[in-house]
């Protein structure tokens, strides 16, 4: 699904990716984990084609993402921070992203999930971040694409909206697509997530399952797992 | 010959977007009202339209490069999220880029047209001989606004801090508008006793607010410039070369930036 | 007065004498114009029909009318002078005379009149020719409604059109002037009119006068020519009503004023000119009532002119107004009309409030380096002269207008 081979990126001075391999297979849910700066956004980005990497390569469906924008077809992204053209209306960046994309009537499905329904007339820059939020994940879900790359998907969701959106997730996962998440809410991860890959300064420090990082940190739970590596590598 | 077609139509989507997204914009109105108060004052206290259109030829090559760049810097910071969405997207760099900045450019230029072009309507400018001037002050304001928004996104583009940015833009605008003038004359008053026509009009050619100056000069100022004796002055005020040159060289200085654009625009991360 | 006696004399004259007609056409006994004249006594009229007749240095040396029917050509194959007129009262009229001789020694002329008086030369049409219409130390004459149509191109192997050489008491009237090096030029003659005539696409000069004093010339049109009109070394000239238009060049000028001495400059129009009105050592000229409208400069000072006094003329839309080469200001300017003016009229009384200040200090930049001139209009400039209008440095800090009208002026 997603081929990365010896990814570097230098930000400045600042060496943020340093040879990261990853294979990522299709189908099943992969949390990308690791503290604040280890390159997590950065990988991503990568794979979006929004960060030029200084070396290394990636293929998605066997596409060298190298100066080519199509395959971002089979892409459906969640960016981090939901902030759109203020002047536009719910409604318009609807229209507008699926006239940049395709046509579905998924949508009106999306947005009845999330009881969008009264804010479609509003400008965004009138909406609450929660609700922008939702917007963006509707602009997200609409697209059935094979590949959906969430960045820090439950930032400012209601928990109603947090249980639709791990259902979402959920029924994706099902109908055999690849899902990448960044979160910092560790038990949301450790619900949703089939497989667990921890970056640590700019490379790899650990891929597989959740109970596996349990097996191999030897701790109970998952956060102490999490917490255990962060100490043991400033220790 | 789908593929092909898809680049050109996905840049007009994203200029249609950005187009509309401005149009709505505060400031659209208040540029556009600043026009139409300039055009009304003017012809209001002139009573006369050559001379309003003079007035205004003065105020345009200043005021429209500072407006492309302080806007075309502005509009690029306030929608970096809005870029961020778009680059997520199935669309090429180049087209998200091109698209806002024809958005910009556009409708700044509408803005300048509309707003000006109304009370001069108004005021019977299609009876007046002043219309030919007049088209050549819009045309001409038309490119500087061209010109200047995109060396705004080149300066915005290569800055990722706002404050930094607006004061690059502020800088080329006081250095094209001023200061290249007064180091111009100041090389031509050293080297007095040397030919100079051909280093004043390359002078001329180099600074995009001289070139429409120049533009300006022909229609304006023909009599004092076939004064001087140079053979090169002459044949480029005296016979259309002059008219000619200087709408290729605007065309580059539009071209030149906005093929940076693309260029910076692909190695850039976001 | 004088003309009336002297029409009364000639008819009188006429009639004492029996004045006949002649004929001349390529058929009639007198075949050619020589031998009309010739065959003529004196205040007979001839009259040449239709037709070409080769002849030059015809000379006309008693007091004779010819009148030419349905325009003969008189055809002088570029072999000298073709008609002379060395006596009184001669009239020639209606003529098509072409082909005269060029030469650097002699000034051979389509027609040239040589020490003599009242003599009436009109509606002639004259071509390819070197000298025009040449007055000779003569008086009391007119040349009216001709058409001179040269093929001049450069200044030292071309002749003038209307030339005064010695002349006094001449009236130069509805003349059409093209393509010669002047178009009308006087030397040494005095108290001559010229008044409607329309002098274009000169090589050198549409009017030009050299030491010639008292004479007036109004209502005439210069356009398109090396210069419009140069005065010279001249006094007591008056310049009413006249159009200066397009003449565009190095140096070129609508009026040149060179050592002229109390001049009247009213009612004229400066257009499209490169110099509007070029002065240089002139003293005590009032310019009144004219309009500049468009010129590079509209007035050039140069060296001492004194007392020049610029009362209620319409300053409109020139590069530069006023221009200076020196700081020694005598001249005043009082009451014009400025479209450059940016002051204000608080008490509406239709002058402004504040004085104007013609001369910018950029005229002195481009003065020095003339490659400067490209950069007219720009901000940077706008900014040393408005430096210098408010605190004058190098340009005379007492010339100004008090009295700047705010509206256009209209006569």
């Amino acid at each position: 699904m997603v081929t990365i081979e010896n990814l570097h990126k230098k930000f400045g001075k600042n060496q943020v990716l340093s040879g990261v391999d990853l294979h990522i297979h299709e189908g099943g849910i992969f949390a990308v984990l690791g503290p604040n700066g280890s390159g997590k956004t950065t990988l991503i980005k990568s794979v979006l084609g929004m960060v030029i990497p200084d070396k290394g390569n990636i293929t998605v469906h066997g596409e060298n993402i190298k100066k080519n924008s199509d395959y971002r077809h089979k892409i459906d992204y969640l960016p981090q921070i939901a902030n759109f053209p203020s002047n536009l209306k719910v409604k318009e960046l609807i229209k507008m992203i699926k006239d940049l994309r395709k046509q579905t009537d998924e949508d009106q499905r999306l947005i009845d999930l999330f009881k969008l329904e009264p804010f479609l007339e509003k400008k965004l820059g009138n909406l609450s971040g929660g609700t922008k939020q939702k917007v963006n994940l509707v602009l997200t879900f609409m697209f059935d694409s094979p590949l959906i790359i969430l960045d820090e998907p439950t930032t400012g969701l209601d928990p109603i909206s947090l249980i639709r959106l791990k259902d979402l997730i959920k029924v994706e996962k099902a109908k055999g697509k690849t899902v990448l998440i960044t979160s910092h809410i560790m038990s949301f991860v450790e619900e949703i997530s089939d497989e667990i890959v921890f970056i640590l300064e700019g490379k790899i420090y650990f891929k597989g399952s959740i109970q596996k990082l349990k097996t191999k940190t030897n701790q109970p739970d998952f956060e102490h797992a999490i917490a255990s590596i962060l100490s043991d590598n400033h220790a | 010959m789908r593929l092909r077609l898809y680049y050109p139509i996905t840049m007009l989507k994203i200029l249609k977007y950005s187009f509309y997204d401005l149009m709505r914009s505060r400031w659209s109105y208040v540029y556009f009202a600043f026009y139409l108060l300039l055009g009304v004052v003017l012809l209001f206290l002139n009573n006369d339209l050559s001379k309003a259109v003079i007035t205004l030829m003065n105020v345009i090559i200043v005021l429209v490069p500072l407006i492309g760049t302080i806007f075309g810097v502005m509009y690029y910071y306030n929608s970096q999220e809005f870029t961020e969405l778009l680059l997520a997207q199935p669309v090429k760099r180049s087209s998200i880029f091109l698209g806002q900045y024809l958005g910009v450019a556009l409708s700044l230029s509408m803005s300048l047209i509309l707003g000006l072009g109304i009370p001069f309507v108004f005021y019977g400018l299609f009876e007046s001989s002043a219309i030919w001037d007049f088209s050549l002050l819009l045309v001409t304001g038309t490119f500087l606004t061209l010109i200047f928004t995109a060396l705004a996104f080149n300066i915005a583009l290569t800055n990722e801090n706002k404050i930094k940015g607006f004061g690059y833009a502020i800088l080329l605008w006081l250095f094209l508008a001023v200061i290249y003038d007064g180091l111009f004359l100041m090389t031509l008053i050293l080297f007095e006793d040397y030919p100079l026509d051909k280093l004043s009009l390359i002078g001329t050619m180099l600074n995009p607010i001289d070139l429409s100056r120049t533009l300006i000069l022909l229609k304006l100022d023909i009599s004092a410039l076939l004064g001087y004796t140079g053979a090169v002055f002459k044949q480029f005020f005296g016979t259309s070369f002059g008219f000619i040159i200087s709408f290729i060289m605007l065309t580059i200085w539009v071209v030149m930036p906005v093929l940076r654009i693309v260029f910076k625009s692909k190695k850039k991360d976001f | 007065m004088k003309h009336i006696i002297f029409l009364i004399a000639a008819i009188f004259m006429a009639n004492s004498t029996i004045a006949q007609t002649i004929e001349v056409c390529k058929t009639c006994p007198n075949s050619t114009l020589k031998k009309g004249i010739a065959n003529a006594k004196s205040f007979d009229t001839i009259v040449v029909k239709n037709g070409t007749y080769k002849e030059h240095n015809v000379i006309v040396d008693k007091p004779l009318t010819i009148i030419g029917k349905n325009y003969p050509v008189i055809d002088g194959e570029l072999k000298g002078e073709i008609i002379t007129i060395i006596s009184d009262s001669v009239t020639v009229d209606g003529l098509f005379i072409k082909n005269v001789g060029n030469s650097y020694t002699e000034d051979y002329a389509a027609i040239r009149v040589k020490n003599s008086k009242h003599f009436l030369i009109q509606n002639l049409v004259l071509e390819k020719l070197f000298f025009g219409i040449y007055i000779e130390k003569s008086r009391y004459g007119k040349i009216f409604h001709n058409k001179i149509v040269g093929e001049a191109v450069e200044e030292y192997n071309s002749g003038n059109g209307i030339q005064l050489w010695y002349s006094k008491n001449v009236e130069i009237e509805h003349n059409f002037v093209q393509h010669v090096r002047d178009g009308i030029y006087l030397e040494f003659s005095d108290f001559c009119t010229i008044k409607n005539n329309e002098s274009t696409l000169n090589v050198r000069y549409g009017l030009h006068f050299m030491f010639s004093n008292d004479d007036t010339y109004q209502d005439n049109t210069f356009e398109n020519n090396g210069a419009g009109v140069a005065v010279m070394f001249s006094k007591r000239i008056k310049m009413f009503n006249n159009t200066f238009k397009e003449n565009w060049g190095t140096a070129s000028y609508g009026l040149l004023l060179k050592e002229i001495n109390d001049a009247e400059i009213e009612g004229n129009t400066f257009e499209d000119n490169t110099i509007g009105i070029n002065v240089e050592g002139s003293n005590r000229i009032s310019y009144k009532h004219n309009t500049f409208k468009e010129n590079g400069w509209a007035v050039k000072v140069k060296g001492a002119c004194y007392t020049n006094i610029f009362t209620e003329n319409n300053f409109l839309y020139n590069s530069f107004d006023i221009a200076y080469n020196s700081k020694v200001n005598d001249n005043a300017f009082d009451r014009n009309y400025w479209s450059n003016y940016t002051g204000y009229d608080l008490d509406k009384n239709g002058i402004g409030d504040v004085p104007y200040r013609p001369v910018k200090l950029f005229s002195y930049i481009v003065n020095r380096t003339p490659e400067t001139i490209i950069l007219l209009r720009s901000m940077f400039i706008d900014i040393i002269d408005f430096s210098e209008k408010v605190s004058p440095v190098f340009t005379p800090d007492d010339l100004l207008d008090n009295n700047p009208q705010i509206k256009k002026l209209t006569w």
